[in-house]
């Protein structure tokens, strides 16, 4: 059965091992934003350096590329990007130390195994609605890659951020669960 | 907050015989049958400025009766109240509905009436540099989509297209089309043999495939025939179309009524999260093509759909 749970970031493993596919969560606390830029980035510091930037390790990413700040918030408006494009570097992400990510859309198998492996989770949310979801975000910090505009790595902090567990940290997938419910 | 005036921009007050929602010009309304690069570029600034932080007004009616229908207490309920909810935001705030506030893919149909000098996209451009830095909005386009992936920082190009049509009077179309939900479409080739069924096939396939990355509930714009480039042309037109409207023949109708049952029969649902609607809407466009030939193109409109038609003359 589905449950709502509020959370508090940093996430911990214990916290990730107890939510399941389909699971409601409102996050409180940091995320940082990657997109398909920063993802190459991450991956080529991992590769030279053996390590994640910026000290991620421990962190939550959010797939997002926000608009400037606007009526007296941080971010005019924020929202999740297609996940399925990051996939190329989630598991080697997830690996060296990112706990969760949040998206939209469904992921790789390859994706999915790996939030088993390292007992990580992707969190899905809302597309479309980034006007509301920029209200949950009470601060917005550059914290690198500036050059990258849009795409630059950002930790924000959320306020009660909607979002649903898509894949949990023992296999279940709420993309393929609504699949099968219709076939 | 609002800089602009609404007012000026009344949006879908005049439906005509196109099936589009017009508008006036805001700026000012031609003297002469001639049309100019200035007046084109104020009514792509204003019609920019003001799609960003507006969902479409027919296509939030269709979102409101999908709310009406959709069980009290139930996800798609909740996800359908949110969208709503957005949409109120974005104009009392005057915040984009959506981070991805797209590629400018502009349209001008110029009747045949009409005489249009070859600088006519010539301040577009200049326009959507404009907005973008004015409206706060996001830059989302990069020099060269191969050799340079640098952001060139204004959100041009814009992407232009002139057509001659028949009649007088001309129409600007203008949509602010987001990364996702084009990378959800499709153009597939299909042998003519592969008839009704095969085009059903290539929308099922694209929309199990891809729905959930597009942002739904959807309006699914579809193009059947003309050529290899042509027929993205048809489905991208298709999204202009008002949600609810009739299709150009019964035939057609009868076609998108059965295409959407099945889509919705999928059980995707809003925001991909399970029920229904997956769309809205399934909007065709048809055309001659050659005898060997049945090009089928799918272009994902999705729940932040923002475009305004605006009528010179």
């Amino acid at each position: 059965m589905a449950k709502t749970v509020s959370l508090t970031l940093p996430l911990t493993r214990a916290d990730l091992a107890d939510l399941e596919a389909g699971d409601e969560v409102l996050l409180s606390g940091p995320v940082y934003t990657m997109r398909d830029a920063g993802h190459e980035r991450a991956l080529q510091c991992l590769e030279d350096t053996g390590r994640l930037p910026f000290d991620l390790e421990g962190a939550t990413l959010f797939y997002a590329g926000p608009t400037p700040a606007a009526a007296g918030r941080p971010l005019g408006s924020v929202g999740p990007t297609t996940a399925s494009r990051m996939d190329f570097a989630t598991p080697a992400l997830f690996e060296a130390g990112i706990v969760a990510a949040i998206g939209k859309g469904k992921r790789s198998p390859e994706v999915v195994r790996s939030c088993q492996e390292t007992g990580s989770v992707y969190l899905c949310t809302v597309g479309g609605i980034a006007a509301l979801l920029a209200k949950s975000i009470t601060e917005s910090e550059l914290v690198g890659w500036e050059d990258l505009g849009t795409e630059a790595l950002r930790k924000l902090t959320l306020k009660d951020f909607p979002a649903y567990v898509a894949v949990d940290t023992k296999g279940g997938d709420l993309y393929r669960k609504i699949e099968t419910a219709a076939q | 907050m609002n800089e602009e005036t609404p007012e000026t921009m009344a949006r879908g007050e005049m439906p005509t015989g196109e099936n589009v929602p017009h508008e006036r010009c805001p700026r000012q309304p031609l003297a002469t049958e001639r049309l100019d690069a200035e007046t084109v570029g104020e009514a792509v600034y204003d019609a920019i400025r003001q799609c960003a932080v507006t969902l479409r007004p027919d296509f939030q009616k269709a979102v409101e009766a999908a709310r009406d229908e959709a069980a009290p207490e139930s996800r798609e309920a909740g996800v359908l109240d949110r969208i709503l909810e957005n949409a109120r935001i974005g104009v009392a705030d005057n915040v984009p509905i959506c981070q991805d506030t797209g590629s400018v893919w502009v349209c001008l149909e110029v009747g045949e009436a009409l005489a249009v000098p070859g600088d006519i996209f010539s301040r577009v451009n200049d326009a959507v540099a404009r907005a973008y830095t004015d409206g706060r909005l996001r830059m989302s386009l990069v020099r060269n989509a191969l050799f340079d992936r640098a952001n060139t920082g204004d959100n041009t190009p814009a992407f232009c297209e002139l057509k001659l049509v028949p009649g007088a009077g001309a129409v600007l179309h203008v949509l602010l089309k987001g990364g996702g939900s084009d990378n959800a479409s499709r153009v597939v080739m299909l042998p003519p043999g592969a008839g009704a069924a095969g085009v059903r096939s290539v929308v099922l396939d694209c929309v199990r495939e891809k729905a959930a990355n597009a942002c739904p509930p959807l309006v699914i714009g579809l193009g059947v025939g003309a050529t290899f480039d042509k027929v993205a042309g048809l489905a991208k037109h298709a999204l202009l179309r008002e949600v609810g409207s009739p299709a150009a023949s019964a035939e057609a109708a009868a076609f998108e009524e059965e295409l959407l049952a099945e889509v919705n029969a999928l059980g995707i649902g809003p925001a991909a999260l399970g029920g229904a609607p997956t769309a809205l809407a399934v909007h065709l466009e048809t055309a001659p093509c050659h005898i060997a030939a049945l090009p089928v193109a799918v272009n994902m409109g999705c729940c932040a759909m923002r475009s305004a038609s605006i009528k010179f003359i």
